[in-house]
Parts: structure tokens; sequence; C-alpha cells
């Protein structure tokens, strides 16, 4: 047994990280969209998803069930390969992006077979993103076709002339750190950003132009607020998706979250130094900062369950505080676990403040209208990203010389 | 057998069979998603050459910005189902005996030169982003800056030609 585990392990331990990694994003997809109800609830004064679970925190569960059970009407004249095809393309692509991702700075050995945190480290992963990204317009375009309706026609539309417009100012503002990193390698990416310096070394700082453009197209790709014109509900219904019911629509759905937490982990390793931790590396301290959080949130979870109004919320509230707590200790009390968790707690920190972003931005801003948002794109954000190219590459001819 | 053979025979299946459904569709959407397979299948064979950045290259220029404009395009129009008209004279006498007079002559330009025809070596330093970008701008930096500037001039051409109504 243990041979067969050695001999295929090159197979067999990509298919188990595959597993888990699919796993955690479909869950955290879950939880994301009840983040998004509680915190936008919040930014307008309501309670938000509360009465499946405490504060709804079983709320994606019942709306999983929901999605599963629901009818899963044919439209009348649909393009038949189209329309089922259309849901897997967008799911699929959007779940193959993220093997590229970076999660953490160990190599680990399983069954004698090296690998990373992370599912495949090829050297030329950024382009291998891009790659993914732009196969993803397909997703929601053919939808919008197949669907025999013209409002999800117009979305697919909006939606192709949308991503191809803001593909460009999106690759071309990463170009100034390709040239800064000189590496196509997400991973590498992220090396070249750990001076020991601390936050004062990562990309953000030379590149704050190419940044800015970068967030701003990557929300207009994963067709957020304020650039959610593909399926702007008081225009065109739902847009490309306005024929798609049951679990159907939650493939979109679920491709729509996670091609965000892809864009906040892109975001986070090319201008943010991935896994590496803000303070310089002599402050030692800051390691214990993971228990530092964990502890008191995870007491107050604790304090706020055992007045919690019914029953179910004051046995699980106090017990998943207990959880967080007893974790925050563990790391206290086993150095070599919390050194392992330096790397991914940083990163999923950071990512975490991006779709924290991407949430309070739907809360507070209005859509744009379709011609400032094409005339935006061309006629401001890709000169931008243009003269951010020109700016970042006289400036390290000059500095060479 | 090695597995590098198996994936070529799986990819140039994919996109030979691809090829043909692309001419057998009858509808320009579904021919244009068959078109899409055969570029994605030509990456995967790049690859399998070891020329990763022309592999992600092929993907992000062919399968994501030029398939998206002729999806584009064809939505746009509201291209129907094509229509079937009978066979033009012209293709029955002079189309079928050339097709395989072409045929004839690859295979038997294959099977002559099949002994002494070296196989594509599988060479990741050469074909590298930085090798191939030197390249690029030291030994073939003419043909580079020709082919920037005949896109240039179309690029202009297409905007005199949009322009034209106004």
């Amino acid at each position: 047994m243990s041979d067969f585990l050695t001999k295929y392990a090159f197979l067999i331990v990509p298919i188990l990280k595959v597993v888990i990694l699919v796993f955690i994003v479909l869950t955290v997809d879950a939880y994301l969209t009840w983040l998004e109800r509680k915190v936008i609830a919040h930014i307008q004064a309501r309670w938000g998803p509360h009465r499946v679970g405490p504060h709804g925190l079983l709320q994606p569960l019942a709306d999983g069930v929901k999605f599963i059970f629901k009818e899963d009407p044919l439209p009348a004249n649909v393009d038949k390969v189209a329309y089922f095809l259309a849901p897997f393309i967008a799911l699929m692509l959007a779940l193959t992006s993220l093997a590229v991702i970076p999660f953490g700075p160990q190599k680990f050995t399983i069954f004698g077979y090296e690998t990373h945190v992370g599912i495949a480290d090829v050297n030329i992963s950024l382009l291998v993103l891009f790659a993914i990204t732009a196969l993803g317009v397909y997703g929601v375009a053919l939808a919008g076709w197949a669907s025999n309706n013209k409002y999800s026609l117009l979305g697919g539309l909006r939606s192709s002339a949308q991503m191809i417009s803001y593909e460009l100012t999106l690759t071309l503002s990463v170009v100034g750190v390709l040239l800064l990193a000189g590496d196509f390698s997400l991973r590498g990416i992220v090396e070249h950003q750990s001076a020991g310096k601390g936050v004062l070394s990562w990309y953000v700082f030379p590149q704050i132009i190419g940044f800015l453009c970068f967030y701003i197209a990557a929300i207009a790709e994963t067709n957020r607020v304020p650039f959610d014109l593909p399926e702007a509900e008081s225009e065109l219904v739902a847009g490309f998706h306005t024929e798609y019911a049951s679990m159907k629509f939650a493939m979109f759905f679920i491709a729509e979250y996670t091609s965000m937490i892809t864009v906040s982990c892109l975001a986070t390793i090319l201008f943010f130094g991935g896994w590496l931790s803000p303070f310089p590396d002599s402050w030692t301290f800051t390691h214990y900062l993971p228990s530092a959080l964990l502890i008191p949130f995870g007491l107050w979870v604790v304090f706020d369950g055992i007045r919690y109004e019914n029953l179910f919320g004051r046995i699980m509230l106090p017990g998943v505080g207990s959880a967080l707590a007893v974790i925050g200790f563990a790391l206290i009390v086993f150095p070599t676990l919390n050194a392992i968790i330096q790397g991914p707690f940083w990163f999923l920190a950071k990512v975490f403040t991006f779709l924290f972003v991407y949430i309070w931005m739907r809360g507070t801003l209005p859509r744009f209208r379709y011609d400032q948002l094409m005339s935006f794109g061309w006629k401001f954000l890709l000169p931008v990203s243009i003269a951010n190219v020109v700016l970042t590459s006289v400036v390290i001819l000059w500095r060479m010389h | 057998m090695s597995a590098s053979l198996v994936i070529f025979f799986l990819l140039a299946a994919l996109a030979v069979m691809a090829a043909i459904s692309l001419i057998a569709q009858r509808h320009p959407i579904h021919s244009a998603l068959s078109l899409i397979v055969v570029m994605v299948a030509l990456a995967g064979l790049y690859l399998l050459m070891g020329a990763e950045f022309v592999a992600a290259v092929q993907i992000i220029v062919y399968g994501g910005a030029i398939m998206v404009l002729f999806i584009f395009v064809i939505m746009l129009l509201n291209a129907e189902a094509e229509e079937r008209t009978n066979f033009s004279k012209l293709a029955t006498y002079a189309g079928i005996p050339l097709a395989l007079a072409i045929a004839g002559f690859i295979a038997a330009a294959i099977a002559r030169s099949s002994g002494s025809l070296p196989a594509a070596e599988p060479s990741g330093a050469l074909t590298s982003t930085k090798t191939l970008s030197m390249l690029l701008f030291s030994d073939f930096v003419y043909p580079f800056e020709l082919t920037s500037f005949l896109i240039l001039v179309a690029i202009l051409g297409a905007i005199v030609l949009a322009q034209r109504e106004n």
C-alpha cells in the first residue's frame, strides 16, 4: 500500500489538494454570500439574515438546499447545447484559475513527494491566470445568447464588450509589476517583495497607479458593482442569467464569487506581498498576532453566545467561540505550528480585506451608465495604465545607468 | 507508450475532431465554439513541446481576444443557422479532386521524409520567455517592428473606415 502511494504520489497528492481546495473555496463562497448580506444590511441599517441559525449563520446551508430542490424549467426555443454548457464553462474556469495561486511559502512532503501550499507551481502562472480569465467571458456571453431572451442577450453583449475593454487594462496594469520583478511566476513575484523591510518593500508603493488600474479593471472583469451592467436589474431583469434557475443559477453565482476570490488573491500577490508579513523580519513578537486576534474574538463569541435568544444559539456560539480560542492558545503552545500558519494567515487576512472592500463598494457606490463605463475604460483607464508602463520602464532604465 | 505521447494523441484527436465539427456545424456560434476548442487543443500541444509562453499567448490572444470578437459579432448580427443550398457544380467537379490531390501531396511528402523528419525537441530553455524576448528585440527586431507597423496601419485603416460617415 505504501509502495503504491509513493509510486503514484505525483498523481494522488495533486488530486487530494484539488479536492481540499475546492471544498474550502465552495465553503468560503457560501459564507461570502452570508457576509455580503450581513455587511450590506448593516450599511443600510437593517439586520440581514438572522432566522436560520444564530446570526443567520446557517443561511448558506439553507440556500444550498433550496438551490438543489428548486424546479429547473427549460425555457422554450433555447439553444440546448450552449444553454447547458454556459454555467459549466463559467464555474470550471472560475475554479481552474485558483489552481495557480500560491497560498504560502512552505514546501512539504507527503508520501515522499515534495509539494507546495497551492495546487500548481508553474513558472508562467500569471500568464496562465490571464489565459483562463480571457476564456471566462464565454460562460456569460453564451448564457446570454442561448437563453433566447432579449434581456439575456443584452446582458451577454454588454458583458463581452465590457470584458474585452477592461481585460486590456487588467493586463497592462500588471506589466509594471512584471518589469520590477522580472518574473512571470506568482511565487517569484512574492519572493521579490521580501526585502526584510516588511510593508515598505511591497510593490503597491512603486506601482500605486498600476494597482488602482488593476483593481478597477478587476472589479469590471468580475462584473461587480459599480460595473455590474451585465446584470443591471433595473434595466435587464437579471441580465445574462435571467432564464437560469436552481443549480444552474447557483453555478453562475459560485463562479462570480470564486472569481472575486481569485482577483483578491491576485491583488494580494502582485501588489501586497502575498504571504509576507507587513512588519520587518526582526519583529518576531508579531508572530503572536494570529493568537492575539483569535483568543479575544473567540472569547467575545462565547460571551455573545451565552446571552443568545434561543437554546440552539446558546449551545452553538459558545462552542464555535471556545474552538477559536483553543486554536489561538494552541498556536502559542506549539511554536512550529505558529510558524507554519504565519504565511497563510497574512495571505488570508489580505484576501479577506479585498473581499470586504468588494462588499463595501456594493453597499456604497451606484452603478455606472453604460456609455460612461465604456468611455472610462477606453479613454481614461487604458491611457493611464499605458503611461504607467512607460513611466516604470523609464525609471528602471534610469536606475540601471 | 509514454505519457506525453498519450497526451499528444488525445490533444491532436481533440483538435481534429473540433476542426471537423467547425465545418460540419450549421450554426455560426457552434462553429465558433468548435474553433475555440481547436485553439485550446493547439495551446496544449505547444505546452507539450515546452513552449509555455506561446501556449499561454495562444489562449490569451486567439482563444480570448479574437474568438470573443467573433462571438460578439455573431451575437450582435443575430446570425441564424445557415441554409443548405444545392452543391454548386464547381465544388463537385473541381473541389473534390483538388482536395484529394492536396491530401495526396501531403501524405506523399510525409511518407517520403518520415525517416529524416526530426521531431521537434521539447526544449524549455530555448523557448523561455526571456530568451524569446531577447531574440525578438535583437536578431528579429526588424520583422518585429515591421509587424507592429503593419498592425498600426491596420488600426488606422479601421478608424478611417469607421469614421467615414461623420
